[in-house]
């Protein structure tokens, strides 16, 4: 995929919409950025972390049970096994480096989940940097093993009581945070997403899951995937997937929740410092995503996926709560692995669309975002 | 508009400027839009208790330049049906005697569309918009209805602004020049610090516009310093405060009266 074009820019979507005070500091951080990622040293030291302390290259698996079941070739990109447990790691291992570069020893991030939370924290206990992490109170509550891992980690963690009490206003204190703190702090986004550079940025440090895929997937079918999964939040693990295919004939499919699903039913708008689709009433008011999945809770989406969905590269279908937890299970039983609530809607729009509007014997690849650990006890209390 | 004319000013900056010149120093109000059913009370008593203009707050959904204050105000008014037309339309009736801007985010004029948002705006009476996460580099769409349509954008500058760009910001600004006086969101403060006057200072020395100095004032004494330097204040939060607890029209006007004669002293 290309960078973005003038002021930050996918097509329409993109851009930097944000408080004078934080101009600057994006300004910086895009210089910062574009001097780093031309910079051997720099991508040295990044690459040697994210193999010797990160755990890369993850592997791809065949899931030749399920696969057999679905009539498809089933291939798992398993981000579920880099350190902490998800392709959050990609990201923040990028930006703190970045952060130590440009002497800012404070590292604020918001969270869902919580996986960026704890990949935010790590990052921080690695370089001994300061970190405080913002969650809505409702995900402090569903995810407390996460809040306890952050707090183990050296991290602060905030709950935020405003609005919604998920994601989205998590990033909004975050960023209220950073308009009083911007000299001394990095705003340490999770996804594709926010003021330009961060959805670029982003992208870019998450490319190692669709560069490292690509390679992986040619060894082992001795073609490109027809179809190339991955769930969708922000966009981030979608994106770094995409990355690595979005020049093969690979149809590209990122998987909303139904009931975050800003492609579906959100309408182009601007908000956290970017124009995209965002789910809002007639009046520009923001709606509350409701998912089961709190990663997948944000009501809007990366600009990057906007624009590949409005130009039709890539299409955004979304997955409901109980054909996810169906999938959650299947993949636990026929291959022994308990993915993470996220990339469970990847899978359960493959099951769905399993010979269907994908052919029997197509190769599938799905990225496996993270595991499932933080998310068992809240299956067991639903199937109860 | 290029670069270098120097538009002809509107309402809100004339009347600022009138104000100015004559040696009087400014008192901006902030009242969210929608905030209690005696909102449009509260900006009348407010205008003949001394405010030169009133900001109306369009509540957004997620407003972060704003600290919990205003963000309660803004949960309060939304939650009680409050919608930007609404307000907008409740505005033309208003009769508040001083220029009136609106002081919201991006998506609601975004979301509205710039054309439909700005002859609205214009046609209910209103002077200016002030649109805090619609920076310089993104004001095109926007930035060019609002002009024809005769609504004064104001611009912001924060403490981080640096010379060239704040110089690019006062240049582009109509109305008035919008001084961020700390660094943070809206809300009240023990104590200003230094950055307030260095803000205004800077801006200053750059324009012959009014400018105004807002964001953490909170009491008649920070006023009163600011203005030292500043051509006016822009008071919210404290003020937002007040009516959140019952303050009314009278409880308002008695502060912003407080406020008034201070600067005046
Ligand atoms: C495992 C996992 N996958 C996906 C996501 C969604 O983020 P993104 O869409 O940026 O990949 C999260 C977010 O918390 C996550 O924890």
């Amino acid at each position: 995929m290309r960078g973005p074009h003038r002021r930050g820019r996918f097509g329409e979507f993109g851009g930097r919409f944000v408080p004078e005070a934080l101009v600057p500091a994006c300004e910086e951080l895009e210089a910062a950025f574009a001097v780093a990622w031309a910079d051997p040293t720099f991508r040295a030291r990044l690459d040697d972390l994210l193999e010797h302390y990160g755990g890369r290259p993850t592997p791809v698996t065949e899931c030749g049970r399920l696969g057999e079941r679905l009539g498809i070739r089933l291939l798992l990109k398993r981000e579920d096994l880099a350190h902490t447990g998800s392709h959050k790691l990609n990201n923040v291992i990028g930006q703190a480096l970045l952060a130590e570069r440009m002497g800012k020893r404070r590292l604020i991030a918001e969270t869902g989940a919580g996986q960026h939370g704890v990949a935010a924290a790590t990052a921080a206990a690695l370089l001994g940097l300061e970190c405080l992490v913002y969650m809505g109170a409702v995900d402090v509550e569903r995810q407390g093993l996460n809040v306890f891992r952050m707090e183990l980690l050296g991290a602060q963690v905030r709950a935020v009581d405003s609005g919604s009490r998920t994601l989205k206003d998590a990033i909004n204190e975050a960023l209220r945070d950073w308009v009083a703190t911007v000299e001394t702090t990095h705003y340490c986004i999770g996804s594709v997403m926010g003021p330009h550079p961060y959805p670029y940025m982003v992208r870019e440090f998450q490319r190692v899951i669709g560069d490292e895929a690509r390679a992986q997937c040619y060894e082992m079918l001795g073609f490109d995937p027809d179809v190339v999964v991955a769930c969708v939040g922000g966009g981030s693990n979608a994106a770094g997937t995409f990355a690595g295919f979005v020049d093969t004939h690979a149809r590209l499919v990122g998987v909303e929740a139904a009931g975050g699903a800003a492609m579906s039913n959100g309408v182009a708008g601007v908000v956290h410092g970017m124009r995209s689709r965002f789910l809002q009433d007639e009046a520009g008011q923001i709606l509350e995503a409701q998912s089961i999945s709190a990663g997948l809770d944000y009501p809007g989406i990366g600009p990057e996926h906007a624009h590949l969905g409005t130009v039709g590269r890539a299409e955004y279908p979304s997955a409901g709560d109980s054909e996810v937890l169906a999938a959650f299970r299947l993949l636990a039983e026929t291959e022994g692995i308990i993915p993470a609530l996220e990339p469970a809607h990847g899978l359960a729009w493959i099951i769905r669309e399993a010979g269907k509007s994908i052919p029997e014997g197509s190769a599938v690849l799905l990225t496996l975002s993270g595991r499932g650990d933080k998310d068992v006890a809240l299956v067991r209390k639903l199937m109860q | 508009m290029t670069a270098g004319t120097t538009p002809v000013p509107g309402v809100l900056e004339k009347a600022l400027r009138d104000r100015r010149d004559a040696g009087r120093k400014l008192l901006i109000a902030y009242v969210t839009g929608g905030l209690g059913r005696d909102w449009v009370e509260i900006v009348r008593a407010i205008a003949a208790a001394g405010a030169d203009a009133i900001e109306i707050g369009i509540p957004f959904s997620d407003p972060v330049m704003d600290g919990p204050v205003i963000q309660r105000a803004s949960a309060e008014a939304l939650h009680s049906g409050a919608t930007p037309f609404g307000i907008i339309s409740t505005l033309a009736r208003a009769d508040a005697g001083v220029p009136l801007a609106v002081m919201t985010y991006y998506n609601i004029m975004f979301r509205a569309g710039h054309r439909r948002m700005a002859r609205t705006l214009a046609d209910a009476g209103v002077s200016g918009a002030i649109v805090p996460d619609l920076p310089l580099d993104e004001l095109d769409g926007w930035g060019e209805e609002a002009d024809s349509a005769g609504i004064e954008t104001v611009l912001l500058v924060a403490p981080t602004t640096p010379d060239r760009r704040l110089r690019a910001i006062c240049a582009r600004s109509r109305g008035f020049v919008y001084g961020v006086g700390v660094m943070g969101v809206t809300g009240e403060r023990q104590s200003l610090g230094a950055t307030a006057l260095t803000v205004a200072a800077r801006c200053k020395e750059e324009t012959d516009i009014p400018v105004v100095i807002g964001v953490g004032i909170s009491n008649p004494e920070q006023a009163r310093d600011v203005v030292a330097v500043a051509d006016g204040v822009v008071v919210g939060s404290a003020l937002v405060h007040r009516i959140l607890e019952g303050a009314g029209p009278d409880g308002a006007a008695g502060f912003v009266a407080e406020l008034r004669a201070a600067i005046d002293l």
